[in-house]
């Protein structure tokens, strides 16, 4: 059995670990201080298909819509051990909320085809939405499962997995094709392959070999015309090699113009607001037994302690 | 009222027989929001049967309608066909404003329900207000949207989100957030069935084993909530924070980075990834007060910190400050409050 599956990644800013570098003195946020990492839920939906390949037999194709420099977290993909990347960029998918953003994975899921199971992590730390999957579900036409801790068997493309939602644990059978999103909980990511890192190290998207070639001491001695064919013939290298990550623009995808980006997307941000430390009156309390013993007595007699 | 009005629908979630609690935060809400828009409160609940035993709770937090949708195969949620109930419901009566608990199920169902009416939705809000709408661009007003608050970038920011050309508006509410009001029992409403209209096809997932936890932990309805950080050091040194819950009669609370040292169960974590509460009195020991932390305990009635550094954010919204060490100041805590009751 070869089954194909398919991984949603995003990548984010680090929100997570803020460091005070990433802090404004006026003690808000510097978003665009933040490093870009691999969305963390994400990684345990990779590692999930990336276990199914090892027990079952099934090609892994990592997918990722965001701006050219979302090309790291695929190579990070491949050194993990996927077999496939596509990078889906285009300005035109600039500002998109979760339906757009939708569309487009969709649209993309449909153009690689035939594709058995679908993974995303169930949400991402810049957002924590966790509405991408349930959307993409429905726009392909796929049977959803979400929080899902565990792949249990896959046999005869009947998949059991267990999942947690709260308090109710649920141990569920289902027929692929099918979408899953994966919890933290789910696994521990593997790390980089050594052998996998040197090799896809070299990998890159097609606007990382337009900008190469095109910087590069070549590009600076010969014409247009030429320098196109250097980019061709780098591309039909790489792509031999298994180390071009595939990268779809809109067009390639066919996509409604007004299903992507700002004009996609019903919703819109209206306004943002940093958040500063509110300085309420704090009353010091000295830590001593009568400090602590008029406190008490402050709180009994204004009833907190009901 | 007019013909066609375009109520506030909320979607009534069950949990294990009982009516889930943010089900009833969101009637509240919906209360308001009507008022302010001059329409009704209209509320969806399915499952297997005898719903309409819910019907004068829903009614005395401020429901005018509640549709019920009973069928033997919607005894568990299952997300294809109560997304079909749900999307069908919202076709036909065509409501202005959906709401939803942010609860798992809320966040399994209403994406795809959104998806499917392509409108928007916007996810684990805090608070809902209505107001209007300037468009510079192109220069239109928009008037009555639903403004829809919640934060993001890991709580670091708090951004209004409003979805002007579109209807539905959609939006999921985390638990806790919206304050329930005390229900009016003599209020009355009109109950509709609402034909489930089910097909096979839309049974694809089979339900193996289901195991469903005690409730162990309700944190929620704590007046008291005395919470450890990763600033109470060991699993030892927690005692303490056990002791002075059970001194106050309150309950006992963690954050992230007192469960991730293993501490405490994660059942007890608040903040943005566990519970938000509002406590009458909060008394956080040894927690620094990371902003995802606040997020869950920032609108309790009082907040008591505990720290060793006097720089720790918690004192930025505490109102009392005792910079010291916990180990010798609960004790002095639990010694004072026992010779004054």
């Amino acid at each position: 059995m070869s089954i194909h599956l398919v991984v949603l990644a995003k990548q984010v800013p680090d929100t997570h670990n803020i460091t005070g570098e990433a802090m404004k003195p006026d003690g808000t946020v510097n978003r665009a201080a933040l490093p870009a990492i691999f969305n963390p839920e994400d990684l345990n939906a990779l590692e999930m298909a990336l276990q199914c390949k090892e027990r079952y037999g099934a090609r892994v194709t990592v997918i990722t819509m965001g701006p050219p420099r979302a090309a790291d977290i695929l190579r990070e993909a491949l050194y993990r051990g996927a077999d496939d990347t596509i990078l889906i960029t285009d300005r035109a998918f600039a500002g998109a909320d979760t339906l757009a953003t939708s569309y487009v994975l969709a649209k993309a899921i449909e153009k690689i085809g035939d594709v058995d199971l679908v993974l995303a992590g169930r949400q991402a730390i810049d957002g924590d939405t966790a509405q991408i999957g349930p959307q993409v579900a429905e726009k392909i036409g796929y049977n959803q499962i979400t929080y899902v801790e565990a792949i249990q068997e896959l046999k005869d493309r009947t998949l059991t997995v267990h999942r947690s939602l709260g308090r109710v644990t649920e141990i569920i059978q289902t027929r692929l094709p099918v979408l899953i999103t994966v919890t933290s909980s789910a696994n521990k990511p593997r790390t980089f392959g050594a052998k996998r890192m040197i090799k896809y190290k070299k990998a890159r998207s097609l606007l990382e070999i337009k900008r190469e070639v095109e910087s590069g001491s070549f590009a600076g001695h010969y014409g247009l015309e030429l320098v196109e064919d250097e980019i061709a013939l780098v591309t039909k290298e790489l792509r031999e090699k298994n180390l071009l990550i595939e990268t779809w623009s809109a067009a390639d995808l066919d996509a409604d113009p007004d299903s992507i980006g700002l004009r996609g997307s019903p919703t819109k941000v209206k306004k943002v607001i940093s958040i500063v430390l509110a300085a309420s009156e704090t009353k010091d309390i000295p830590p001593t037994e009568e400090g602590i013993h008029d406190l008490i007595t402050e709180l009994i007699e204004d009833r907190t302690f009901g | 009222m007019a013909k066609n009005p375009h109520n506030v629908l909320v979607y009534i979630e069950l949990d294990h027989d009982q009516l889930a609690d943010v089900s009833l935060e969101l009637v509240c809400k919906a209360r308001e929001l009507a008022d302010r828009l001059g329409v009704a409160v209209e509320a969806l609940l399915i499952g297997h049967q005898n719903l309409d035993s819910f019907a004068p709770t829903i009614f005395s937090y401020g429901a005018d309608i509640l549709y019920l949708t009973e069928d033997p195969a919607l005894e568990v949620y299952t997300t294809l066909p109560y997304c079909h109930v749900t999307s069908r419901l919202i076709r036909d009566t065509q409501p202005q404003i959906v709401l939803f608990g942010a609860t798992p199920i809320g966040r399994d169902l209403a994406p795809r329900v959104a998806s499917e009416l392509k409108t928007g939705l916007t996810a684990d809000c805090t608070d809902l207000q209505i107001g209007d709408h300037e468009d510079r661009k192109l220069k239109k007003v928009y008037h009555d949207i639903l403004y829809q608050i919640r934060p993001a970038f890991g709580g670091n920011i708090i951004a209004t989100i409003v979805a002007p050309e579109h209807r539905p508006q959609m939006a999921t509410v985390r638990e806790g957030v919206i304050k329930r009001e005390a229900p009016d029992p003599t209020r009355t409403g009109e109950i509709r069935p609402y034909p489930a209209d089910l097909s096979p096809d839309l049974f694809v997932n089979t339900i193996i084993d289901r195991v469903v936890a005690e409730r162990k932990v309700n944190l929620k309805a704590a007046d008291i909530v005395v919470a450890g950080g990763g600033g109470v050091g060991s699993k030892e040194n927690f005692q303490l924070i056990h002791d002075l819950a059970a001194t106050l009669g309150g309950m006992v609370g963690a954050s992230r980075a007192a469960v991730d040292s293993g501490y405490i169960g994660k059942e007890h974590q608040v903040g943005q990834t566990g519970t938000t509460i509002r406590p009458k009195l909060y008394i956080a020991c040894g927690i620094s007060g990371a902003i995802q932390h606040r997020a869950g305990m920032d609108k309790s009635g009082k907040i008591i910190a505990i720290n060793t550094d006097p720089n720790a954010p918690i004192f930025k919204i505490a109102h009392y400050g005792i910079v010291g060490d916990l180990k010798e100041v609960i004790p002095m805590m639990i010694k004072a409050y026992k010779t004054k009751t």
